[in-house]
């Protein structure tokens, strides 16, 4: 099936093996790592070429995620940052996609997306609303999924040479990993429909304009200012910056079951196949656009 | 304003300075995906730069088609 991948979740090396607490505070798989200390979780992806999100991925995103939930008893922050030059996270594997979709029937092939999205689903609503301050340190190409993982964390620091945009539609489909509820939850309508329907990309100083991303920094700065503020995060009460992040930051759970349903009914569609088919055989300088 | 011969001259000096080339190699003319050398994600960072020092927006749906550094000033001279 989609997400499975034997062996990834294996390949976590936990470096500290003392006590499982303990254990769960260092972890570093093939695509990402983190550690906590002083009470800040980092959580580097460093998957060539961009960090994209396929199966390897998921799964070690979701042991990451079950380390979180072991780890936020001590922790007030977490930064989520890329090591990767290119930038933050250019989204979904569409490779990997288009190839396991290509070996499958298509009803197996919308049952495999399916649960890949429910499973990246319950990962990115665990950070949405964990109990701990969370953000996103993006530079550079934070496209699609990459945008979307940014979009669960409470706040948005970003290089000025960040760029954010949802190319879905170029492909005949709408972001999956809850970008379109989560956008909306943030932003006003207008810029959501804008993001969405043309599929342009934007840059850091204008998704500071419209109220996507809280600073910007100069170039190669957003970890240094996310480490800085998430410093900051830890001289308030834990229990008040959670219920302030609770109060103010609710899930829109029922539209993310309903962007699940929407997506895997594009899926299903003959011009989804031909929009990725297109995507990784392009040599266009722009192959987010149609 | 500036002219839209200032502009061109702005645009070569940022993509060689970005890039690493020799402000000289670069011409009006040329295309910058092939003097340049570079990719999708490479044109990403030369649209932020040309965006960040012109203080423009520039939709990436205007700039498709668009491969010479003259037509690319003409794009954003229409923005400033």
């Amino acid at each position: 099936m989609w997400g499975a991948m034997p062996g990834v979740t294996k390949d976590i090396q936990v470096t500290d093996g003392k006590a499982e607490s303990k254990a769960l505070s260092h972890g570093r798989g093939s695509g990402l790592s983190w550690s906590l200390a002083d009470g800040v979780i980092e959580l580097a992806l460093h998957r060539e070429p961009c960090n994209e999100l396929g199966s390897a991925s998921l799964e070690e995103l979701e042991k990451f995620a079950t380390a979180l939930e072991g780890m936020q008893a001590k922790a007030h922050a977490l930064v989520i940052h890329s090591a990767m030059k290119p930038g933050f996270c250019a989204g979904a594997d569409l490779r990997e996609l288009y190839q396991r979709s290509q070996a499958m029937e298509k009803a197996e092939a919308v049952k495999g997306v399916r649960e890949f999205l429910e499973r990246i689903h319950r990962v990115l609503n665990l950070i949405d609303a964990a109990p701990l301050t969370t953000i996103a340190a993006v530079h550079g190409v934070t496209f699609g999924g990459g945008f979307e993982l940014a979009l669960a964390c409470d706040l948005i620091i970003a290089d000025k040479m960040a760029r954010f945009c949802f190319p879905e539609l170029r492909l005949g489909l709408i972001p999956g990993f809850g970008g379109i509820p989560r956008l909306k939850r943030d932003l006003g309508n207008a810029v959501v429909r804008d993001l969405l329907l043309t599929g342009r990309s934007i840059n850091a100083t204008k998704a500071q304009q419209i109220g996507l991303v809280s600073q910007v920094v100069g170039e190669g700065e957003a970890l240094r200012a996310a480490r800085a503020t998430a410093a900051q995060l830890g001289k308030f009460d834990r229990a008040t910056a959670a219920a302030a992040k609770k109060f103010i930051k609710p899930i829109p759970q029922e539209e993310l079951r309903r962007e699940i349903d929407i997506f895997c009914e594009l899926f299903a569609r003959p011009a989804v196949q031909a929009g990725l088919r297109k995507f990784v055989e392009s040599t266009d300088a722009q192959p987010y656009l149609p | 304003m500036n002219t839209a011969e200032q502009t061109l001259d702005e645009i070569l000096g940022l993509a060689a300075a970005h890039f690493r080339v020799p402000r000289e190699k670069l011409r009006p003319d040329d295309d910058f995906f092939k003097t340049l050398g570079i990719d999708s994600l490479q044109t990403l960072d030369l649209l932020t730069k040309l965006e960040n020092h012109f203080r423009v927006e520039l939709p990436d749906y205007e700039l498709q088609g668009v491969s010479d550094f003259r037509t690319l000033a003409g794009k954003i001279q229409a923005r400033l």
